[in-house]
C-alpha cells in the first residue's frame, strides 16, 4: 500500500504560489517558466563509543522560478510563501535572464536556450517505496539502536572505538510549468553506518572497518533487516575482520586479478561510468569544475568502453534506488535506458536543454536540484552494471583466479577530470591463491584507466550476486549541489590490474 | 506575535519561548548571487535569499546534560514555538551529550556585538554590475583569440545573529566571493585555470585573468610527455592551500589523542611539540586577519569531532597551529580540550601559512637550477584521503603542469595522479615563497579564506600519468 503525500506538505499553498509565479513570468514574456516548491528534511545522529556526539534536524523550505526568456536562462528563488513574493521571484528570474542575455550579446554568441518536448503530465502524484517513515520513529529509538550496535562492537576484543551515524531524509517536491505539467512527490531515504577502530598503542598503528550496508531508498524497516540486510551478522563479523586486518601483511605491489564485490564496485561504476556518461559534462558544461568526459558525444555508438560482457543501464525507476523518482525537476517522466551495450557506448544521461541541443527527441529525465535555492542540473540516474543471467557466484569467480585479490567495501576514491585515471581502496582485501581466499592484506589501492579497466573485465557474476549500492552525497555543479544515487552491480572479475602499496607511496625518495 | 520578523526579534522571541534549561538560537540571513559560463557564453545564474533558524535546547538530567538541535529555513513568527518545542523534544529524547559544558556566559566584553538589532547585510545581482559587462568583453576577446572560457562567479553574504539564554547577543557579517576562470583551446587539448577569492568583486579584473590564461595556453603549445616518478615540483599557493586545509580538517585533538590520526603519538598522546619541518613555517588562523576576516566567535549548528554546540558564542582568537615548524596546537572544543589537556582552540574559518622567503612563484621559477626536470603545477583536483595514519592523500594535477628549465617555462607536461601527505611535504619542502592570498580550488566550496606561499618539493610523488586534460 503506497503512502500518501505528507498532508502538511499538501497544506502549503502550492498551486496558488505556482499560479502567481507562472502568470507573472508569462506576463513578462517568458517562453517557458517552471515553479518548484520543495521541503527537504534531513536529520542526522552521530555517536562516538556509544554516546551522543551530535545531531541535527534541518528542514529546508522554499521555492524557485526558472524561466527561458529571450533565449536565456533566468533563475531566482525565495522563501516567502505569499502570492506577491512568488510573483516577485518570477520577476527576479526574468531580470536574471535579461542580465544573462546582455552578457551573451556582448560576447557575440547567438546561442539560445531551447527545451526538448515532453508530454504534459497533469496533476500527477508519486511516492517512493518504503514501509515506515523514519521521521515517524521516536529519536530515542534511533539513538537506542545505534547505542546497542556500538556497544556490540565495543564489547569485542580489539575494538578501541566505535563510530555510529544515521542520516535520514524526507524530500517533498511540487513542480508546475507553463506547459501544464503539475507533479507532487515524496521520497524517503536513509543511511546507517558503523565503524570499528583498532589501535595498537605501542606501535601507534591503527585500522578501521566499516559496515557495508548501503544507503537505500527505504524506511526504518531497513534497520530491522528489510531488503535482506543481516545487521546482526554484519556487526558480529566486523571485530574479527578488523583484528585480522591489524595483523595482515602489507600487500606486494604489482599486477593482480581482482574479484570486486558489489560493495566496492558500485563506486567505481559511479566515478568511471556514471559521471562519464553525463552529456552536459561530455559537452563541456562542467569543464571548469566537475570536469569533462573522455566519452565525447562524437563517439556515441562507437566507443569501446569495455569488454563485450559489459552492459550498463541508466534508470530512475529501480525500486528503492536513491535516484528513483516519478518525474524529474523539469517535469519529465522517469525512464530507463542503455548506456553501454555489449561493451559499446550507446547512451547518455540527459536533461531537456541538453537533449534538444544534441538532437535527442526527448530528455531521459535526469534534471535534479538538491534544494529550492538551486537550479536543476543534469544529475546522475541510477547507473548499474547488469549481471550475467546465468552468471557465476562470487565464490565461483574467486575459484577462477590463480593469484589475485578479492576487494570488499568502498573506502577511498579519486578520478581525474576527464574520467580516465582512477584510484580506489577498499574496506578489506583478501589474497586469492589458486582459487581460494588466503587472508587479508593491508596498504592496498587499485589504479587504472577507465577503458583499460572495463576492457579487462573477464566475467560478471549472476543475479544472485547483485546488490544496489550508492551514496547520499555525490557533488556536481556550481553552486555546489549534492545528490543521492544508487548503483547496482554483480561481483565481477578483472584481469591484470595495477595494485599499489600505499605505504611505499607515502614514503619519501 | 505579528511584527516579530526581523532577525534579532526572531532570536529574542525564540529565547523567550524556551522552557529548556539552556537555549542557543542562531539566525542566519543568507543572500547569494552567481553567474556561470561555458564556451564563452553564460549558462546558469541565480539570486537567492533565505533565513535559517537553528535552535539548540539543553536539558539537564541526573546523568548529565542533553542537547537537541533543530534547524528550519523560511522561519516566520508562527513557526517559532513548534521549532523551539521540537528542539526541546529532541534534547529530552537524546541521552546526555558527551560534549556538555555550561553555555558561554555574557561578560568579558564580548557579550553584545554592535548592530545586533540592525538589518542584515545582503548581496544581489548588483554585485556583478561592473563585473558582468567586463566578463562579456572577455568572452569576446577570448573568442577572437581562439580561447574558450568556462567558469563561475559566486557571491554570498551571511549575517549570523546568535543569542543565548546566558545573555549573549552576537552578530557577524560574512561576505564570501570567488571567481574561477578556465580557458581552453577549442580542441580542448590545452587548458589553464586561475581563481581568486574576493569579498565584494571590486578587486577582480576578468581581462587581466584572461590575459594570464592566454599566456599559459601559449606555454602549453609545446607538449612534453613525462612518465610517472618523483620530480622537483613547485606547488603554487592554491595547491598548498588545498593540501593544508585537508590537514587542518584532520587535526582534531580528540582523534589524535585516541590514536587514530597522523597527529597521534605512538605510545599515547599527541604529536604537539614535535618539529614537523626544518623551515621556519607558521600555520595559523586569525579571525581578524586583514582581507580574510572570519567569525570571531563559535557558530556551531551541530556538534562534531571538532565543534560543539555548547561552545556557541565562545570568542575565537589568533591561533598558531604550527609555530616555527613545530606542531603547536590541535583543534579542540572546551570538551575535547579537557580530554586532551590541550588549550581550548576551536577551528577558525581562515588559514595562513607564512615564514617563507621573499620570492614570488615567478621568482621561484626563475631561481630553479638545472639537474632533473622541475614541474610547475597550476592546481590540484579530486583530493581524497588514502591512509589516515600518514595522511596520505591522492589526487590529480589539473589545468597545466609546466616544465621549468633554465629558470623559465619551456612547455607543458601531461597530467599526473599524485600520492602525497601534506605532513610529509612540509618536512621535505626545501623552499617556501612569499605568502599571498589564494583561492583553494579543490575546497573552494567550503573554504575560501587562505593565504599561502608556494612550496618547492624536491621529490613530489607523481604516481601515474593521467590522460585527462
Amino acid at each position: 500500500m503506497p503512502h500518501e503525500i505528507d498532508p502538511s506538505f499538501l497544506a502549503l499553498p502550492l498551486r496558488a504560489l505556482a499560479d502567481a509565479a507562472l502568470a507573472r513570468a508569462r506576463a513578462l514574456g517568458a517562453e517557458h517558466a517552471d515553479f518548484r516548491l520543495e521541503r527537504v528534511r534531513s536529520a542526522a545522529w552521530r555517536l562516538r563509543d556509544g554516546k551522543p556526539a551530535g545531531s541535527s534536524d534541518t528542514t529546508d523550505l522554499g521555492y524557485a522560478v526558472r524561466v527561458v526568456h529571450g533565449g536565456s536562462w533566468g533563475f531566482a528563488s525565495g522563501v516567502d510563501l505569499t502570492m506577491d513574493a512568488a510573483a516577485r521571484v518570477a520577476s527576479q528570474a526574468v531580470a536574471m535572464a535579461k542580465l544573462s542575455a546582455q552578457v551573451i550579446q556582448a560576447s557575440g554568441s547567438d546561442e539560445r536556450v531551447e527545451l526538448a518536448a515532453e508530454p504534459v503530465h497533469a496533476d500527477r502524484t508519486w511516492v517512493s517505496s518504503y514501509e515506515i517513515n523514519p521521521f515517524d520513529v521516536p529519536d530515542a529509538d534511533k539513538t537506542g539502536l545505534l547505542t546497542d550496535w556500538s556497544e556490540r562492537l565495543l564489547a569485542a576484543d580489539g575494538v578501541a572505538h566505535a563510530d555510529a551515524s544515521l542520516l535520514t531524509v524526507q524530500e517533498n517536491k511540487f513542480y508546475a510549468d507553463t506547459a501544464g505539467t503539475t507533479t507532487t512527490q515524496q521520497r524517503v531515504r536513509l543511511h546507517p553506518q558503523l565503524t570499528a577502530v583498532a589501535v595498537d598503542p605501542d606501535s601507534g598503528e591503527f585500522e578501521s572497518m566499516r559496515t557495508l550496508a548501503p544507503p537505500v531508498g527505504r524506511g526504518w524497516e531497513y534497520l530491522a533487516g528489510a531488503g535482506g540486510w543481516d545487521w546482526d551478522a554484519e556487526l558480529a563479523e566486523i571485530p574479527e575482520l578488523l583484528a585480522e586486518k591489524m595483523r595482515a601483511p602489507s600487500v606486494e605491489a604489482g599486477a593482480y586479478d581482482l574479484v570486486i564485490d558489489p560493495s566496492n564496485l558500485w563506486l567505481t561504476i559511479h566515478e568511471s561510468i556514471g559521471h562519464a556518461t553525463e552529456l552536459d559534462r561530455a559537452l563541456g558544461y562542467e569543464a571548469a569544475y566537475a570536469g569533462t568526459s573522455f566519452a565525447t558525444f562524437d563517439q556515441l555508438g562507437k566507443l569501446k568502453y569495455g569488454s563485450e560482457i559489459m552492459n550498463v543501464t541508466g534508470d530512475r525507476t529501480a525500486e528503492h534506488g536513491l535516484a528513483t523518482i516519478g518525474y524529474d525537476d523539469e517535469g519529465v517522466a522517469a525512464q530507463s535506458w542503455d548506456l553501454v551495450r555489449d561493451g559499446t557506448l550507446v547512451g547518455y544521461q540527459l536533461d531537456r536543454r541538453i537533449a534538444r541541443l544534441t538532437g535527442f527527441e526527448r530528455s531521459n529525465g535526469c534534471a535534479f536540484a538538491d534544494s529550492p535555492g538551486h537550479v536543476p542540473v543534469q544529475r546522475m540516474a541510477n547507473v548499474s552494471l547488469r549481471p550475467a543471467p546465468d552468471g557465476p557466484s562470487t565464490e565461483e569467480l574467486i575459484g577462477g583466479v590463480e593469484r589475485g585479490l578479492y576487494l570488499v567495501g568502498d573506502r577511498s576514491w579519486s578520478i581525474d577530470m576527464q574520467r580516465y585515471n582512477f584510484q580506489f581502496t577498499a574496506q578489506r582485501a583478501f589474497r586469492i591463491e589458486n582459487g581460494r581466499l588466503a587472508g587479508q592484506v593491508r596498504d592496498f589501492a587499485y589504479q587504472a584507466t577507465t577503458t583499460d579497466f572495463w576492457g579487462s573485465m573477464s566475467a560478471v557474476g549472476g543475479p544472485q550476486t547483485y546488490v544496489l549500492g550508492g551514496a547520499f552525497n555525490c557533488g556536481k555543479a556550481q553552486p555546489g549541489q549534492i545528490a543521492a544515487v544508487s548503483h547496482g552491480c554483480p561481483s565481477a572479475l578483472f584481469r591484470n590490474i595495477n595494485i599499489l602499496n600505499t605505504t611505499q607511496e607515502a614514503g619519501s625518495s | 506575535m505579528s511584527g516579530v520578523n526581523k532577525p534579532h526579534e526572531i532570536v529574542e522571541r525564540a529565547l523567550e519561548l524556551s522552557r529548556a534549561d539552556g537555549c542557543v538560537v542562531i539566525a542566519n540571513e543568507t543572500s547569494t548571487a552567481n553567474l556561470r559560463w561555458a564556451g564563452n557564453a553564460l549558462t546558469t545564474n541565480g539570486v537567492t535569499r533565505g533565513r535559517t533558524l537553528t535552535v539548540v535546547a539543553t536539558v539537564d538530567g541526573g546523568r548529565g546534560t542533553a542537547s537537541g538541535v533543530v534547524s528550519r529555513s523560511a522561519v516566520t513568527a508562527e513557526d517559532l514555538e513548534p521549532l523551539v518545542r521540537a528542539a526541546e523534544a529532541a534534547a529530552r529524547e537524546a541521552g546526555p551529550a558527551e560534549d556538555a559544558q555550561p553555555l558561554v556566559e555574557a561578560g568579558g566584553g564580548a557579550a553584545a556585538s554592535a548592530g545586533f538589532t540592525d538589518a542584515p547585510d545582503e548581496t544581489s545581482s548588483e554585485v556583478f554590475a561592473a563585473f558582468a559587462p567586463a566578463l562579456g568583453e572577455s568572452f569576446a576577446q577570448a573568442r577572437a583569440g581562439g580561447r574558450e572560457l568556462y567558469g563561475f562567479a559566486n557571491h554570498e553574504v551571511v549575517t549570523s545573529y546568535l543569542g543565548t539564554s546566558t545573555g549573549l547577543r552576537l552578530r557577524h557579517d560574512q561576505p564570501t566571493g570567488s571567481l574561477e576562470i578556465n580557458a581552453k583551446s577549442p580542441d580542448r587539448t590545452r587548458s589553464a585555470w586561475a581563481g581568486q577569492a574576493t569579498r565584494d568583486f571590486t578587486d577582480v579584473d576578468p581581462a587581466a585573468i584572461d590575459a594570464e590564461l592566454a599566456r599559459r595556453l601559449v606555454w602549453a603549445q609545446r607538449k612534453v610527455e613525462l612518465p610517472a616518478g618523483r620530480y622537483e615540483t613547485l606547488l603554487p599557493p592554491t595547491a598548498v592551500a588545498d593540501l593544508l586545509i585537508y590537514q587542518f580538517w584532520s587535526s582534531a585533538a580528540r582523534d589524535a589523542a585516541e590514536g587514530r590520526t597522523v597527529f597521534s603519538k605512538p605510545g599515547g598522546g599527541t604529536r604537539v611539540g614535535e618539529k614537523l619541518t626544518e623551515l621556519p613555517l607558521t600555520l595559523r588562523s586569525d579571525p581578524a586577519e586583514p582581507g580574510l576576516e572570519a567569525a570571531p566567535f563559535v557558530i556551531a549548528h551541530s556538534s562534531g569531532d571538532d565543534a560543539s554546540v555548547f561552545d556557541n558564542g565562545l570568542p575565537l582568537t589568533a591561533t598558531d597551529w604550527i609555530r616555527d615548524g613545530v606542531l603547536n596546537q590541535l583543534i579542540t572544543t572546551r570538551h575535547t580540550a579537557g580530554l586532551t589537556d590541550l588549550p581550548v582552540a576551536p577551528g577558525v574559518d581562515n588559514l595562513i601559512l607564512e615564514g617563507g622567503g621573499p620570492r614570488s612563484l615567478e621568482e621561484m621559477v626563475a631561481a630553479t637550477e638545472g639537474g632533473g626536470p622541475c614541474l610547475l603545477l597550476t592546481c590540484l583536483w579530486y583530493i581524497r584521503e588514502v591512509d589516515p595514519a600518514t595522511l596520505l592523500l591522492t589526487g590529480l594535477t589539473r589545468d597545466g603542469v609546466y616544465l621549468v628549465e633554465g629558470g623559465e617555462v619551456v612547455g607543458e607536461v601531461n597530467n599526473f595522479r599524485f600520492n602525497e601527505s601534506p605532513v610529509s611535504l612540509l618536512s621535505r619542502a626545501t623552499e617556501a615563497g612569499r605568502t599571498e592570498r589564494t583561492l583553494p580550488r579543490e575546497w573552494g566550496d567550503w573554504f575560501t579564506r587562505a593565504a599561502m606561499p608556494a612550496l618547492r618539493i624536491p621529490d613530489f610523488n607523481m604516481s601515474s600519468v593521467s590522460k585527462g586534460v
